[in-house]
């Protein structure tokens, strides 16, 4: 899975949504690889702005990756083709293929497996 | 509950969802785990509507591919971003070739997407797989809910449903207005069966679907608490492009 995938990830448990603790899921033991991609300098600077700054520093940080920016690239910053760079590295190549997202709400723990992440709930929660 | 379903007159001690669940476990969920590399090798392009709604998307573009499948529809365009999802682990992991997208596994009514952030979703052949009304409605209500409300500035998100139509009697399967619209769709496979199959014997499948008749998709998103903005007929399947 994509490191940017979690950017657009919550809790699939429907009472945990409106909570501002389910957002962004946590990662634990988390096995990651870089799997390289062509870097398209056009498509960053498009989604960038789409982009929850304080829960990708959030995940950064959890993944013990070097701090990233303090605030969001905007104007001339998406120009600059080192900070593309990083990004389109750090959002597309990071890849975690083992390991879990948990909800800071509820406690609920989602698998991740071979790069997939599941996030079928038991019948309990539904 | 559909009429072909053995379970529907019986009276349980279990509630009514987890009985229905269980059928779509058995009659759609586990035979997409079976058919997965069957199916994706006879699934590879995305119809024309699909193609035009994921083609105008402005670049930048953050959606959700609801119930992907093989992720036909993931090579449309590659300036948006889309994170598809599929119940079946099996096809969830077919579609994950396709760059620069992004999948996972969960439920159409469980979705672990944020309310009201996402700027289209499309979910092509899926909810004719829920085996009532009420829960065709619910999974279009959580799609809607994950689309991003209209403003002032921007009009909100949209999402492209496309259906099975009951209206299809130049296909092979023959249907038509004023046939029974729950029914079970054998999926028969003949080619390269598991190792462990017998010989030259086609496996069979069935698949429940409910057979969407005119107008109803359109009163289902109505229903769903969404606004249709264009429907229309493909290739005896019925579409609708919604908004919250
Ligand atoms: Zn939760």
């Amino acid at each position: 899975m994509k490191l940017i995938t979690a950017n657009f990830l919550t809790c699939a448990v429907k009472g945990c949504k409106a909570s501002p603790a389910s957002f962004p899921l946590h990662f634990r033991d988390a096995e990651l690889e870089l799997q390289e991609l062509d870097f398209q300098p056009d498509f960053i600077r498009n989604i960038v702005p789409r982009i929850d700054w304080h829960a990708l520093q959030i995940m950064a940080n959890e993944l013990g990756f070097p701090k990233i920016l303090d605030k969001k690239p905007e104007g001339d910053e998406l120009k600059d083709e080192q900070i593309l760079k990083e990004l389109h590295r750090l959002l597309l190549e990071t890849h975690i293929n083992e390991g879990k997202l948990t909800c800071g709400n509820c406690g609920h723990e989602y698998l991740i497996k071979e790069g997939i992440a599941n996030f079928l709930l038991p019948s309990h929660l539904v | 509950m559909a009429s072909s379903s053995s379970s529907s007159d019986q009276q349980s001690f279990v509630t009514e969802k987890p009985q229905e669940e269980a059928y779509e476990e058995k009659h759609v969920h586990e035979v997409y785990q079976q058919i997965a590399s069957h199916f994706s090798s006879t699934r590879y392009k995305a119809w024309p509507v699909v193609k035009r709604f994921l083609t105008e998307l402005t670049p930048g573009a953050i959606g959700l591919d609801v119930g992907c499948g093989n992720g036909k529809c993931l090579p449309v365009n590659q300036n948006v971003f889309i994170v598809a999802s599929d119940r079946s682990e099996n096809l969830a992991r077919i579609a994950a070739n396709h760059q620069p997208h992004s999948v996972i596994v969960a439920d159409i009514l469980n979705l672990p997407h944020p309310d009201s952030f996402f700027d289209f979703a499309i979910s092509i052949a899926v909810i004719h797989h829920l085996s009532t009304p009420d829960r065709r409605i619910q999974a279009i209500r959580e799609i809607l809910r994950a689309l991003k409300p209209a403003t002032v500035e921007a009009p909100g998100g949209k999402v492209l449903l496309y259906v099975w139509a009951l209206e299809q009697k130049t296909s092979r399967r023959g249907w038509d207005k004023g046939d029974q619209q729950d029914v079970m769709v054998p999926w028969v496979m003949t080619s390269n069966p598991p190792k462990n199959a017998p010989s030259d014997q086609p496996k069979v499948f069935h698949r429940y679907y409910h057979l969407y008749e005119a107008n109803e998709l359109e009163r289902d998103i109505t229903k769903a608490g969404g606004r249709v903005l264009e429907s229309g007929y493909e290739k005896d399947n019925w579409w609708a492009i919604a908004t919250r």
